[in-house]
């Protein structure tokens, strides 16, 4: 191996060490001050490895029962609009790339850029006349605004690459248009709803500005929930990072195990958002 | 161009099998579901907005229509201008800074190394993750005493800073955490057009002997420009939108130091529940982000031209 050749993977491991190093000191920093007491989280200078633990941030965290109402708020957030728009979104993702009706992304380019809360004024008042607010309804509604584009989107971008060959030979063998779509089409485009369901789950957990505004006491997502622990109950940082690192922990989770699908839907997205 | 595509299938379909005769099949039905949610939620609130921006509309009082002059109290207004000042110089570092970091770390990734599929998991952990978790742990981190920043600053010998809790310091702070999180997806885009290149260039400049600046300079840049023009197109419409961030770490203060015209537009709508002229600047807003988007496409096809005039 010749100087030139080792003095060129040493300039990439350094260039790959600058670079991934501040996502990830930045994530150990976060598991740290989340099992640290107080008198290592106000330590000058910052201790990273804490002589004791503090597991008991994260059983306080668990053990109350306000945590799993969020908990189970933003699951049936996230499960309810991310369902609803994968019943919407796939056939429509469907028929619009069959009939190439390209204008029709107009809109889902519209709702891409508009800010979420110009969403809220119209809705927050229809969720109140229609006496929703206080349930989680309104929530799961305004979710779709996420997570239907997110799914045409992608959806558009797999059936337009599978093949209609097999579709045309399956109708002139007698079938109806839904059987062709749910046996022969649905099934080559798996991999994409794969990728839509995962990116929909993902910005929908993710979501806060929607909770902020139509989630009363009880209705609180898990985002919301851990928001208001700054404004009102805790000041103390260990149970603080520990209730973060709870709510984002599915997401990163499932950033790790299914990067290959996460990249290929926002690049897919990102390259025809442009 | 779809009732071609339909007439050559249908003729196809008449060949193989004439005694059918198939109609072209109608996708409607499949649409229809997803055209209700999407009147339901996208297009009512819109056209529900825009009428709103025409009335006098707060809460618990009657409405009254009052024309445009919601739209006449914007330039008086000096909190929505300030808001404007923030939110053009928060989305313009929030677009530059990524822009350039990005594509060094798409450059860095194009490369092949051991642990590349789990360190690139790791790099694009950032935006994925819970923008309300981040947000916290970076307040944390910009505490003054006790935040780990300031150590970090006092190991390299800088004096200690206020960060996020100074006016003159807020901005490019918050711009540090919107730079941290969303450089991956910069990086993301370049790398796929970098993985699209042709190598032959690279083999030619490599035997007229080059150096991996210059082909860097001459070669990957220029071919990559479209790429990189989606990611600022993309990052720009996200940074000016941006909320989370701003509203978690300091809800747009010091004083309104960092209020942007999101963060305002959630104060008038949410807080001061005035509806109306909440709307008008929801529109107004909106005209913004794509008078920008328009922007940057406009500058695109320029380049794109100046890109060709130079060629031939």
């Amino acid at each position: 191996m010749s100087a030139h050749t080792i003095l060129g993977r040493l300039g990439l491991a350094l260039g790959v060490f600058l670079i991934v190093s501040p996502a990830i000191l930045f994530f150990l920093w976060m598991i740290s001050l989340s099992v640290k007491f107080e008198v290592d989280n106000a330590a000058y200078p910052p201790v990273f490895w804490p002589e004791h633990f503090a597991w008991k941030n994260y059983t306080d965290v668990l053990s109350s029962n306000r945590f799993f109402t969020y908990f189970k708020n933003s699951l049936l957030v996230t499960g309810g609009a991310t369902a609803l728009a994968m019943l919407v979104g796939v056939p429509a993702g469907y028929g619009i790339a069959r009939m190439a009706a390209h204008k029709s992304a107009i809109v889902i380019l519209i709702a891409r850029i508009t800010p979420g809360l110009s969403y809220l004024i119209p809705l927050f008042l229809l969720f109140q006349w229609l006496g929703l607010l206080g349930t989680l309804w309104p929530q799961i509604i305004i979710h779709l605004v996420v997570t239907v584009p997110i799914v045409i989107w992608i959806m558009i971008g797999y059936f337009e690459t599978t093949p209609i060959e097999l579709e045309e030979a399956a109708r002139i063998d007698g079938a109806t248009r839904w059987q062709v779509f749910r046996h022969v089409a649905l099934p080559v485009a798996k991999p994409g709803l794969a990728v839509a369901f995962i990116l929909a789950v993902i910005f929908s957990w993710n979501n806060f500005v929607f909770g902020i505004v139509l989630a009363g006491r009880e209705t609180r997502t898990l985002p919301v929930a851990v928001y208001n622990m700054i404004s009102f109950d805790q000041l103390s940082w260990g149970p603080l990072a520990a209730a973060a690192l709870i709510v984002t922990l599915p997401v990163l989770l499932l950033t790790v195990f299914a990067q290959r699908q996460i990249v290929a839907g926002l690049t897919a997205g990102a390259v025809k958002g442009g | 161009m779809s009732t071609i595509v339909e007439q050559v299938s249908g003729a196809a379909s008449e060949a193989a099998a004439p005694e059918r005769a198939l109609r072209p099949p109608s996708y409607w039905p499949f649409v229809v579901p997803a055209l209700v949610t999407v009147l339901a939620v996208i297009i009512f609130p819109w056209l529900f907005t825009i009428w709103m921006s025409f009335q006098e509309w707060k809460v618990g009082s009657p409405t009254a229509f009052v024309g445009l002059s919601n739209y006449l109290r914007l330039p008086a207004d000096p909190r929505f201008v300030e808001s404007v000042g923030h939110t053009l110089s928060y989305t313009a570092l929030s677009v530059l800074l990524p822009l350039v970091l990005g594509t060094l770390a798409a450059v860095v990734f194009h490369a092949r190394f051991p642990g590349r599929g789990l360190l690139r998991a790791l790099f694009i952990m950032p935006m994925m993750a819970t923008p309300v978790a981040i947000a916290l742990v970076w307040t944390m981190m910009f505490h003054p005493q006790l935040g780990i920043l300031n150590y970090l600053l006092s190991l390299v010998g800088l004096p200690p800073q206020l960060w996020v809790f100074h006016p003159g310091t807020v901005i490019p702070s918050l711009v540090l955490v919107e730079t941290w999180q969303w450089t991956p997806l910069v990086m993301l885009i370049v790398l796929g057009g970098i993985a699209s290149l042709p190598t032959e260039p690279y083999e030619s400049a490599q035997i007229d002997g080059a150096s991996t600046w210059q082909m860097f300079r001459y070669i990957t840049l220029p071919l990559i420009m479209p790429f990189l023009f989606i990611a600022a197109m993309i990052r720009a419409i996200d940074a000016i939108k941006s909320f989370d961030i701003i509203f978690a770490i300091t809800q747009g203060g010091p004083g309104s130091a960092s209020e942007t015209i999101n963060l305002y537009l959630y104060s008038v709508a949410f807080v001061y529940y005035d509806l109306g002229y909440a709307s008008a600047i929801a529109v107004v807003f909106f005209a913004l982000i794509v008078a920008l988007t328009a922007l940057l496409l406009v500058l695109r096809r320029r380049a794109q031209w100046n890109a060709l005039g130079t060629d031939t």
